[in-house]
């Protein structure tokens, strides 16, 4: 399913991303899947949280760049071949994936994709 | 609308001759009255009765900030202390902050170029005057204050600084006109899209900003914000303040007051008259102030002249707008940087911001200039690949048009201070 991920800019400097995190906190708002790209001087946050608009407008608040994209949600079987087969549908339809982030858990893997094409890629995934 | 007609629309030769009268006149007061003056002159073997026309202005001596300094606090005034009614100070970055003084008349003239300049700026009796400089020391906030007086509009002299309280005014009072220093109104502007307001419904019409240079695309950027015409107003406390110069509705440089203020553009580096047109530094003399008269006052200000008539019917020269300051030119392994510039092009870049700061090292033996951009909501992308592409494209333009390598550093929103005066743009680190 699409689902929306937000993403949040962070000069890479000690305790910025706890700051983050210390927000969210304070507003009450859970962190459900987390990763960091990160560059020599620059970070970007992105995650995927209990209540989007809220966390956005928390952090606005306090002068975060932040950003809500269109993401796509998977829940594959935990098992080899499962995420090769996912992505040889996409690139065979020309679906450019650009990052994602994902766990396993209990038998189930969900993973975090981000897709040239979410709707596209939704239906093909199907 | 112009404010004093004989004066800003005179023909050339009245004003040459008008110029002369004054400047022999002035000539002889400072002779007999200072005696900072009368030394220089004597060392350059000049007597008063050697200056008979605006044309001799060449034979004189110059005048810099360190004099003023050497004479601080009251060395160069031409009058008794007793005709003194007020004095003004400037910021001083460097050392003593240079003092300069009004007589009754003086202050007269402050608050007649000041009116005139708003009245070229559009201003009108009719019109809510907001004065955001600061008020002190400072010549800004009681110099357009004065001048919107004078006017006869509406002054709220609210002062540099708090925002919130800024942009209640601009509300409640209707305000109609914004004196201010170009920085503070671009953070205006963004304080008042933070603030949930649409610019577009505050009666607010006009700028008059000024203090600081800045180029023409901060110009486009504050009027897109605010909603308003812009208007450039040049001056400093030396000559008398805000005043010296302003721009007119066709924005086509800045008419300087010449009746009482005589420019010149010389080499920096020769101190020799160029020729019209040329880019240079640009010198004063102030043929009628009475307290502290100076005689070719280098501004350090880069700008060029241009006598020829304006479309609005002023007739007195025309400054270019202030391209940047002598002093404050960069030298990056050997090419000269103005700030001026790397503004320019930042603001024809849609994603970037009129916040920008430039940091100066040396690592080695060589310089590096770093520019910190900040990224904001419309910059911002989930993808490092994206950010990377706007941060090539100003690093692109920006070497193109400075002729060096730059370094851009993509920083968080609002970590770049934010002016309520002066903006601070430079940071030199390199120990030389």
């Amino acid at each position: 399913m699409i689902i929306k991920q937000l993403s949040v800019f962070l000069q890479n400097e000690l305790g910025r991303l706890e700051e983050v995190t210390d927000i969210l906190y304070k507003h009450g708002i859970n962190i459900s899947a987390l990763c960091i790209a990160e560059t020599a001087e620059y970070g970007v946050l992105r995650m995927i949280v209990s209540d989007i608009e809220k966390a956005a407008e928390a952090l606005k608040e306090e002068d975060f760049s932040v950003k809500i994209t269109n993401v796509i949600c998977m829940e594959t079987p935990d098992i080899p071949g499962e995420l090769h087969k996912a992505l040889q549908v996409l690139s065979a339809q020309g679906i450019n994936l650009s990052y994602m982030y994902g766990y396993s858990n209990g038998g189930t893997a969900r993973l975090i994709l981000k897709v040239s094409d979410p709707e596209k890629a939704i239906e093909l995934l199907k | 609308m112009i404010w004093n007609e004989p004066m800003e629309c005179m023909s050339r030769d009245q004003m040459h001759d008008l110029q002369s009268r004054r400047l022999k006149d002035m000539v002889v007061r400072v002779y007999h009255n200072v005696e900072f003056y009368r030394k220089k002159m004597q060392e350059l073997g000049l007597e008063p009765g050697d200056i008979n026309s605006i044309d001799d202005l060449v034979k004189l001596p110059f005048t810099t900030k360190q004099d003023l300094r050497d004479n601080y606090p009251f060395g160069l005034f031409a009058t008794p202390k007793s005709e003194v009614v007020r004095v003004h100070a400037s910021s001083g970055t460097t050392g003593k902050s240079t003092v300069v003084a009004y007589t009754r008349k003086d202050v007269d003239i402050f608050s007649e170029v000041v009116a005139r300049a708003l009245c070229c700026s559009g201003v009108t009796k009719d019109d809510i005057v907001q004065v955001a400089y600061g008020y002190g020391l400072f010549t800004g906030g009681l110099g357009l204050h004065y001048g919107a007086e004078k006017l006869g509009a509406a002054v709220v002299p609210i002062s540099g600084g708090n925002t919130a309280k800024q942009i209640m005014l601009l509300q409640d009072f209707g305000s109609t006109v914004l004196a201010c220093t170009p920085s503070y109104a671009a953070h205006l502007a963004e304080a008042i899209v933070e603030e949930g307001i649409d610019a577009a419904t505050l009666p607010l019409r006009v700028g008059v900003f000024g203090a600081e240079p800045w180029s023409n695309e901060m110009r486009a950027k504050i009027e897109e914000g605010l909603k308003i015409q812009a208007f450039d107003i040049y001056g400093l406390s030396e000559i008398i303040g805000p005043g010296v110069s302003n721009s007119c509705q066709y924005q086509n440089g800045l008419h300087i007051a010449e009746d009482h203020f005589v420019p010149e553009i010389l080499d920096p580096s020769t101190l020799k008259p160029m020729k019209e047109g040329s880019t240079g530094e640009l010198v004063f003399t102030t043929v009628t102030k009475e307290a502290m008269p100076l005689l070719r006052y280098r501004t350090r200000d880069l700008s060029s002249l241009d006598y020829s008539p304006c479309a609005c019917g002023r007739t007195n020269v025309r400054m270019a707008k202030i391209f940047g300051r002598s002093d404050d030119m960069l030298i990056i392994r050997g090419v000269n940087v103005f700030p001026s510039q790397v503004e320019s092009v930042l603001l024809e870049i849609p994603e970037a911001k009129p916040h920008y700061m430039l940091i100066v090292d040396r690592q080695g033996t060589m310089d590096t200039l770093e520019i910190q951009v900040e990224v904001d909501e419309k910059f911002f992308s989930d993808e490092i690949a994206q950010l990377n592409n706007i941060r090539n494209k100003i690093k692109h333009r920006v070497e193109s048009i400075l002729g060096v390598s730059v370094i851009i550093s993509l920083v968080e929103h609002k970590t770049i201070k934010r002016s309520e005066g002066k903006a601070q743009r430079v940071i030199d680190k390199r120990k030389i």
